[in-house]
């Protein structure tokens, strides 16, 4: 992963600072997560300390710092999904799966992540596992669901 | 350039550029704030330093805004005063109700400001912050529930202290002060020096004590409690109870351990002795072949973790002697305890020290051998304090007493040690007899006094130039140790300290003191000097006989087995 971090790296060869947003990212799109590797090379790229780095990165919801699992779950939690009841659809799979948002299930088949909107309020309360949305949810078509990928 | 403003009806002279808030201080107005520190960078965090200017449609925050030509302000019109009392409302509502059991009961500034604002009922009920005490390091406790994201500690650690281990993690109401990857302090990149203990307003910060350990030894029959205290703790005590600042009470200190109950009362100033002793040794080597300067001092135990953390390079430089607290640790167990028919697994040595980073210290592993520790448990100034109060003692009205021997007298070069540039002088003093044959004319070096920042200071030495450098406080420390690793900087000696003006300034000192109080506890320290007349380490008896009876010359073996050690690089996200 070290290499891959670093030849993604190159390109910001001349960078500072104000480029750290933009390098997480990639390094998310690349890798999945920030992984406490990746924000100490960063920390050393661009000479920021890293609690910074982790301070910054945590004020978004946009970064994870594990890696996704197999089944990558996001919720959305839009105004349209939030006036519709998603924080119970939340509430249902963080028990079912004993992960909370942003987590990863140790044997590392479930991930769970909260976004603000996923773009289908038409559609609300909706969810996305590994891209495939599901929506319109309530309570026991949640528990359906969950049924089904923890079956596989 | 200058110009007035308006302030309740009054014109006061301000300065161009300054913050109101600036200005309201300097002309003598009061104007509460939790997050504001002098000279540090403001943030308008808390918001309690509101003011009204007039035109302005909202209230604006004093700390934060900058004085413009012909403002009229009120700091305490009705607006402002009733603003000021629901933000300090809105605070205590997910505030822990435990203020009975907090470390900071009776010097918290929130609770002060709860008082001041005559709050006295919960009229907004927030839902409790509930979060995991980190009870991780020796030094520091973190309990983020008591925490009101003012950020103090956040920037004394990055502007001041140049380590930047805290910021702020997550957003919103999920924002909390944390590390790295949120790992506990004991795995991030504090080095203990408890600056933000220093100036957290509440108790989200506060000293990891050992005060219970020192009373369960103290209870236990079958151990030898011996207790040693650091120069500054004696200059500084005296605030705790109300006596001003920087009056020196070391005897009265003896005599109220004593009654408390400790078998023998050491000053670590011998260790300081000692500490000069092996330290000058050190110089005299490296002066012979001119090789391995400069000579880095290694007392603080601060500045050495922060060493092994950011700079293992610079590592080989330091000082192998260990600091005073761990020297006359480590004599008591090996020198004491036999000549005393004493088990050194019986004896529980207790370190009273201004400091934080020394309860860090005492319990590094480089510091035990064959399971005897030097020093089993460090207690701060502000413990001691509590400790007398416990007892009933009447500081007031006890007389004052000596230590005991064999370690009973110092030189007062020791007690420079508590003061930051206090160490360079006490060594210069032994150095120039070692290399000259003779003594100082004059025993006071005022360059080396009073130094502010990172400064370098040639002095000359039997017709040889020496040069030194003082770090006072960690600020810019980074250019100084990349200069000494690039050659640039070219030292014989180089004094860090991690506080600003040394131990007297220390993480373990009274709360709610300010540069006056620390300049005083300072000018007493050599004060003592002037008036002592043992002013130089090699000319305490108790040394040479130590050295006579034990330790045989400076820099021998025995020497380096008892006072010396070594440092290795710490693996921690910087």
């Amino acid at each position: 992963m070290e290499n891959r971090i670093e030849i993604l790296l190159e390109k910001y060869s001349h960078s500072r600072r104000d480029s750290l947003i933009p390098i997480l990212q990639d390094i998310q799109e690349e890798v999945g997560y920030l992984s406490e590797e990746a924000i100490v090379i960063v920390g050393k790229h661009l000479g920021i300390p890293t609690s910074k780095i982790f301070g910054l990165a945590t004020f978004y919801n946009q970064f994870r710092f594990e890696p996704k699992g197999i089944h990558h779950i996001q919720v959305c939690h839009g105004t349209a999904c939030h006036m519709l009841g998603v924080v119970s659809i939340i509430e249902i799979i963080e028990k079912r799966l004993k992960i909370k948002a942003g987590q990863t299930s140790r044997n590392g088949k479930y991930s769970l992540e909260v976004v603000t909107c996923i773009g289908a309020c038409s559609q609300s309360p909706v969810i996305s596992i590994n891209g495939v949305y599901y929506s319109k949810l309530t309570a026991e078509r949640i528990k359906q669901i969950l049924e089904e990928i923890m079956g596989e | 350039m200058q110009f007035n403003i308006e302030v309740n009806n009054r014109l006061i002279e301000v300065r161009k550029g300054e913050t109101i808030l600036s200005a309201l201080y300097r002309n003598g107005i009061k104007v509460p704030t939790l997050c504001n520190m002098k000279d540090l960078s403001p943030t308008g965090a808390c918001r309690i330093c509101v003011v009204e200017v007039e035109g302005k449609e909202n209230l604006v925050t004093s700390c934060s805004y900058p004085v413009e030509e012909s403002m009229k302000i009120k700091t305490h019109s009705p607006r402002v005063v009733k603003a000021r009392k629901t933000l300090v409302e809105l605070l205590l509502s997910n505030h822990p109700d435990d203020c009975l059991y907090c470390e900071r009961n009776g010097c918290c500034e929130l609770q002060d400001l709860a008082i001041d604002l005559n709050i006295r009922e919960r009229r907004i009920s927030g839902k409790k912050s509930r979060h995991k005490l980190d009870l991780s390091s020796p030094s520091i406790v973190r309990d983020p529930a008591k925490c009101i994201l003012c950020g103090r500690c956040v920037r004394v650690c990055d502007e001041i202290q140049s380590v930047c281990t805290l910021d702020f993690l997550n957003r919103g109401s999920k924002t909390i002060i944390g590390t790295a990857m949120a790992r506990d302090l004991n795995f991030s990149s504090c080095i203990n020096c408890g600056r933000c203990v220093m100036v957290c307003p509440t108790g989200a910060l506060h000293e990891h004590g050992y005060l219970d350990e020192v009373l369960d030894s103290l209870n236990n029959p079958a151990l030898h409690v011996v207790v040693q205290y650091g120069p500054a703790v004696t200059v500084s005590l005296a605030e705790e109870f109300g006596i001003k600042a920087g009056k020196d009470i070391n005897g009265v200190i003896n005599a109220a351990l004593r009654k408390i109950g400790f078998a023998q009362i050491f000053d670590t100033a011998f260790g300081a002795d000692l500490a000069v002793m092996e330290t000058v040794e050190l110089i005299m080597q490296r002066l012979e072949t001119g090789e391995g300067f400069p000579v880095i001092s290694s007392c603080c135990p601060a500045w050495v973790k922060y060493a092994e953390q950011f700079y293992p390079d610079i590592l080989p430089y330091l000082s192998t002697c260990k600091s005073p607290q761990q020297m006359l640790g480590s004599i008591i167990k090996s020198y004491y305890a036999p000549q005393n028919n004493i088990n050194p697994n019986s004896i529980y040595s207790v370190a009273i020290m201004p400091c934080l980073a020394k309860k860090f210290e005492a319990q590094r592993e480089e510091m035990t051998h064959k399971a005897i520790s030097d020093v089993d448990v460090v207690i701060t100034t502000r413990e001691l304090s509590r400790l007398i109060k416990m007892y009933g003692i009447d500081i007031q009205n006890i007389d004052p007493q000596t230590p005991d021997s064999p370690f009973g007298t110092r030189s007062s070069a020791g007690k420079l040690f508590g003061t930051a540039g206090g160490t360079t002088e006490a060594i210069l003093r032994t150095l120039h007899y070692r290399m000259t044959g003779k003594e100082l004319n004059s025993s006071k070096w005022h360059d080396l006094r009073f130094v502010s920042g990172i400064k370098e200071i040639p002095v000359k030495i039997g017709g040889k130039e020496l040069k030194i450098v003082l770090a006072n406080g960690l600020t810019g420390i980074e250019k100084l140790v990349e200069g000494i690793l690039n050659k640039t900087i070219n030292a014989h000696f180089v004094e860090i300290m991690t506080c600003p003006g040394g131990c007297v300034n220390g993480g373990g000192q009274p709360f709610k003191s300010g540069d006056k109080d620390v300049k005083a506890r300072t000018r007493s320290l050599y004060e003592i000097d002037e008036v002592d007349t043992i002013k130089a380490a090699h000319k305490n008896p108790l040394i040479n006989e130590l050295y006579e009876k034990f330790l045989e010359k400076p820099g021998s073996d025995k020497a380096k087995q008892q006072l010396h050690t070594c440092y290795t690089k710490r693996d921690v996200l910087l």
